[in-house]
């Protein structure tokens, strides 16, 4: 085990800790130390821990060095680097400690190391493509392993017969036989250390990795009984033992099999009702795996089997209960403790192999086994071959044939199984222990490193990851139909067949058992592939202007989804305090707030109408989506606790409410400002607005400009009415911020008061209208009680979707607000550039739409559907801004 | 041809059917079997009710549709070299099968395009040669199954029409459905290994 004893690594600690300790230990042995020790060195403690955790961090260490350079990382693969790292390492602690410290142990190796690797491979297994090759995989994986050992064993034994080996190797032909069985399993460690970088084509990969994954079971059973026979000497071995073995075989293989599945199936169960602990849904994965991985180990069983199949079996179910986040912890830890893992077994077998006292070394035997074991086989795969190509609809080339036989890597299992053998019972141990480590690092080294130019050289097909589209998903769902069909117009109960009955019987009764309603409900494959390409498509958005499109006071597509997500429907928030907002108060002219209705319907229209579904989705599984953008979650925390805050100092306080009337007309300045050039894009002029998503840098110019001229004149204005005394300051840099066009007009509202928000958030043009800010205010006050109260209450998220509604509105109606006066026959003056908008929305979307389109995805044409989409993002773009104004204005006026 | 065995000789028009279909002696032999059995009352033909009565497709969403591609024209009935020659579809493509071809012949039905012709069909209720948004949000009914709502549902099949049509008519046509997948292994994913 790593805690071994004292450090390499930790030498110099160690050093230190001698030093240390002497002059503590005087003290001890006098027991109760009379007083405290200010300083106490205790090494021995922390050792195994701290020893564990040096070691994983060295070995990250030498990850994160490899990969400076990618010329070499990109030529050797990592697994080489690690081992080579490793026989450093070993060098120096074998001339530094004398002896060999840090081997990799079997126990650590199979407990601890193993499980995550195994776990990471069979949860992440493309289950379809596993189950396609599942024929060839299990030919491989068993024919081939029993053929690969029995013909190595025997091959070698003929070797020694015929002289090639030192007579000191003393073995018997059992002895070679367990030889054999150990050096000859494709170890999947190995195999996904190299294959993963070299990326051939997906058939070839998942046939030699799954083999190397499934041959687990054959290979333990094989060595168990060869084990077990060479124990009890080949004399005593009678035929029922050999029935035996064959039997050991099934039970160990469908056993850990069944293991697995059941642990799967209890995983799937309990993930079902972790509605309300979802914290501890990436814990249970993890542990119910580990669970399913020692239970077969317990039983004796293929352990490796036991958690391939229960990540296999489980995934389905458990992606579909667990939230968003959990998913990405999961995959995310699994991925880490993989790697880890593999790392520290790399640098470990690099180590190891340093340990000269272990092994003895005959080259005959060596380059025998060598020999052999490539012989072999490629043999094996040859033939195998040539016989599931009678039946494989796609036939495996020759140099599929070639890779697959190359690919045969063995790794740390086969030298976790060498170490494991009992010295008195096998006298060859330390031959084998020599021999297993030179084939180990043959086939990682030597194989690795070429195996990746001879796939270039072969022009083996490679992966090719194109994008999934909904075309495609839904003609393979169809195919997978018509082929079932077919099958049963033939009469013909082959693959096809039982997968469909498969499926059926998953949709009947497996995923009604273990799937959580909500998540059944929306688990379809086809609606996933579309929810994927949706949240792309708002991804790439955000990417490509989203941000400057916040800035200027446009939401990220998300947002919106946020905001149904909260439960309180937009469209409700919307209606209340579109319709609310305008009986309210009387001081708004019927004028304006006809035109609000006609916005919050043209609103309501778009967002719910047209593109429903996929808000609906995020409403039924919210936090997908929140968790998708760090930054903006970020955003919304703030923004929450600001309100909190604001609205408990709202609460408490209501005399400031004078101070809040003066000071409110900052922020609203700024407001009106973002507001205006909301409208300005949005109503008054379509054609830049169309130009505004695809190129928002050049856009945002032209904007800010556009701002300057129009708003300037007016907000400066508004500004000196309506500003007291802070004013001024801010107004300026409010002015500089717009200029800039980007988020610096957000700190101006420094000044403001906690209170206004929700007012000025539910009525924005009620504030802009009456222009004066008392009116303000006192609708503020007023409001904010009776109106937005309820929505306080109800949930922070409900807040901040109700921060959305005013904001769609707040253009129109903040374009008027300049002077009250001024407002009143502004308005007319307005009024014709409004209805414009809307309907020039359309088209202008339309284009930008596509532009987005065709950035982000390959379909030039998407009219309908994008501008639909666009549409959403612009109706409900204000609100994302808003809030980041928000927060920032809450944060300040919270610290005031 | 002479060492047909006694079975075979039995099959009607066994050439011109393996020309036709490139089926293997044996697999035409199963389907012949295959054909005897489903034809309940020995009249030589298979109508619709026939292939009903196979019970797995009465539960594929695609089954009707499928037993549909078996009786083009309106016809009432397949005979066997009809029903072959639908099957015949799905044989796996041989590399040998386009070099031994004379260019003059017509494309094997079991061609790329002869596959995607069929699944296209399957689609295009209407033969008008386009898959419209309504015949695809009909496909996706079958196909999603009930928890997705028909507003859901709508908006897929929307996406799905524009993500392949190219020329703007809200339809797909068959260039544009062969397009859409022109990355996918169609000779393999349209193809029964047993039909040889």
């Amino acid at each position: 085990m790593l805690r071994a004893a004292l450090p390499l690594l930790g030498l110099p600690l160690a050093g230190a800790a001698a030093t240390e300790e002497p002059t503590r230990e005087p003290g001890s042995p006098g027991e109760p130390p009379p007083g405290l020790a200010l300083f106490r060195w205790q090494w021995h403690e922390v050792e195994a821990p701290y020893l564990v955790a040096l070691w994983i961090l060295v070995a990250s260490l030498a990850k994160i060095v490899f990969h400076l350079s990618r010329k070499v990382t990109s030529l050797v693969p990592e697994s080489c680097l690690l081992i080579l790292l490793g026989l450093v390492l070993g060098g120096i602690v074998l001339a530094v400690a004398k002896k060999a410290e840090y081997q990799l142990e079997p126990g650590t190796f199979f407990l601890f190391l193993l499980p995550p690797i195994v776990l990471d491979s069979g949860y992440f297994m493309p289950s379809r493509l596993f189950f396609d090759n599942l024929g060839a995989i299990l030919t491989y994986a068993v024919v081939g392993t029993l053929w690969n050992a029995f013909t190595t064993g025997a091959a070698l034994w003929g070797l020694q017969q015929a002289g090639f080996v030192a007579p000191r190797v003393q073995a018997s032909f059992l002895d070679f036989l367990l030889f054999g069985s150990l050096i000859s399993a494709v170890d999947p460690v190995a195999v996904l250390a190299v294959f993963e970088e070299v990326h051939v084509n997906d058939t070839l990969f998942i046939i030699v990795f799954g083999e190397s994954l499934l041959n687990d079971a054959v290979t333990v059973v094989l060595y168990k009984v060869c084990n077990s026979f060479v124990e009890m000497g080949s004399a005593n071995v009678q035929a029922a033992d050999y029935l035996k073995g064959v039997a050991s075989l099934f039970v160990v293989s469908l056993g850990g099999a069944a293991v697995g599945l059941v642990f799967a199936f209890l995983l799937a169960l309990t993930t079902r009702f972790t509605k309300r602990v979802r914290i501890i849904e990436p814990l249970l994965v993890f542990l119910l795996a580990y669970a399913a991985y020692l239970t077969a180990e317990m039983a004796s069983l293929s352990a490796i089997l036991a958690v391939t199949m229960c990540g296999l079996g489980c995934k389905k179910y458990v992606e579909a209960n667990i939230s968003h986040k959990s998913r990405t912890a999961v995959k995310y830890t699994m991925k880490t403790l993989a790697s880890c893992a593999e790392t520290v077994i790399f640098m470990l077998l690099g180590i190891s192999a340093v340990d000269s006292s272990k092994w003895a070394w005959d080259s005959g035997l060596v380059l025998g086994t060598l020999f052999f074991i490539l012989f072999f086989r490629a043999l094996g795969v040859v033939l195998q071959t040539w016989v599931l190509n009678q039946f494989r609809l796609v036939p495996l080339d020759k140099i599929d044939q070639v890779v697959m036989s190359y690919g045969g890597l063995r790794g740390a299992v086969a030298f976790a199984l060498v170490i494991l053998l009992d010295r008195t019972k096998v006298p060859a141990k330390d031959y084998f222990v020599a021999t297993t480590i030179v084939v180990v690092f043959f086939t990682v080294i030597v194989q690795g490193l070429t195996i990746k130019p001879l796939v270039k050289w072969l022009k083996v097909k490679r992966s090719e990851h194109h994008k999934p589209t909904l075309n495609q998903e839904l003609h393979e769902h169809t195919f997978d139909h018509i082929l079932a069909a077919v099958e049963d117009v033939v009469g013909h109960h082959g693959y096809h067949y039982w997968r469909d009955r498969w499926e059926q019987f998953d949709k009947k009764y497996l995923s009604q058992l273990l799937m959580r309603r909500s998540a059944y409900r929306i688990r379809d494959q086809i609606w996933d592939v579309y929810y994927r390409l949706n949240i792309r498509d708002a991804i790439s958005f955000v990417d490509q202007g989203g941000h400057i499109l916040s800035s200027t006071g446009l939401t990220l597509p998300s947002m919106p989804s946020r905001n149904s997500v909260a439960e309180t429907s937009v469209t409700n928030l919307l209606r209340e305090s579109g319709s609310g907002a305008c009986l309210d108060l009387q001081v708004i002219d019927t004028v304006r707030s006809g035109r609000d209705r006609e916005d919050a319907v043209m609103h309501h229209l778009l967002c719910g109408g047209l593109y429903k579904p996929r808000r609906r989705y995020k409403a039924s599984c919210s936090r997908h989506f929140i968790s998708e953008d760090a930054q903006e979650r970020q955003d919304k925390e703030v923004f929450q606790q600001n309100m909190k805050r604001r609205l408990e100092s709202f609460k408490s306080t209501k005399h400031n409410i004078c101070f809040t009337k003066s000071k409110p007309r900052p922020r609203k300045t700024g407001r009106k400002k973002n507001g205006l050039a909301n409208t300005e894009a949005t109503n008054g002029k379509p054609p830049r607005d169309l130009g505004f998503q695809d190129t928002a840098a050049v856009i945002l110019t032209v904007e800010s400009e556009e701002e300057e001229e129009s708003d300037s004149s007016e907000t400066e204005k508004e500004d000196d009415e309506g500003i007291i005394f802070v004013a001024r300051a801010t107004n300026e840099v409010l002015q500089e911020g717009k200029v800039s066009g980007s988020l610096e007009v957000c700190p101006s509202p420094r000044i403001i008061p906690p209170s206004p928000t929700c007012a000025e958030k539910e009525l924005p043009w009620k504030s802009g209208q009456g222009d004066l800010a008392v009116y303000v205010s006192s609708e503020t006050t007023k409001i904010v009680p009776v109106d937005m109260q309820a929505g306080w209450n109800q949930s922070i998220s409900s807040l901040e979707s109700l921060a959305s509604p005013p904001c769609t509105q707040a253009p129109t109606m903040t374009r008027l607000p300049p002077c009250p006066l001024a407002t009143e026959e502004a308005q007319p003056f307005h009024l014709p550039y409004d209805p414009r908008p809307s309907f020039a929305f359309p088209p202008s979307l339309a284009k930008a739409g596509r532009s987005r389109s065709e950035s982000s995805a390959d379909i030039p044409q998407q009219q309908e559907l994008q501008p639909l989409m666009g549409h959403e993002d612009r109706t409900r773009l204000s609100p994302r801004t808003a809030n980041s104004h928000w927060c920032i204005q809450f944060n300040k006026g919270g610290r005031l | 041809m002479g060492s047909r065995g006694s079975h075979a000789a039995r099959i009607p028009d066994a050439d011109s059917i393996r020309r036709e279909t490139g089926f293997s002696q044996a697999s035409l032999l199963r389907l012949y079997h295959r054909f005897r059995a489903l034809d309940r009352n020995k009249k030589g033909y298979l109508s619709r009710v026939d292939l009903q009565q196979i019970g797995a497709l009465a539960v594929n969403p695609l089954g009707d549709r499928i037993i549909d591609s078996f009786f083009p024209d309106g016809n009432l009935r397949v005979d066997f070299p009809g029903f072959v020659r639908v099957l015949a579809h799905f044989r796996p493509v041989d590399e040998d099968d386009s070099s031994m071809r004379d260019p003059k012949e017509p494309e094997p039905l079991n061609s790329r395009m002869n596959k995607l012709r069929f699944a296209f069909q399957l689609y295009d209720l209407d033969r008008d040669g386009k898959i419209s948004r309504h015949e695809m949000l009909q496909v996706l009914r079958l196909m999603v199954g009930v928890q997705v709502t028909e507003e859901q549902l709508e908006s897929i099949a929307d996406r799905t029409v524009q993500e392949a049509d190219e020329d703007g008519d809200g339809a797909v046509s068959f260039l544009e459905f062969t397009k859409s997948l022109e990355k996918m292994d169609i000779e393999q994913k349209m193809s029964i290994r047993i039909l040889k």
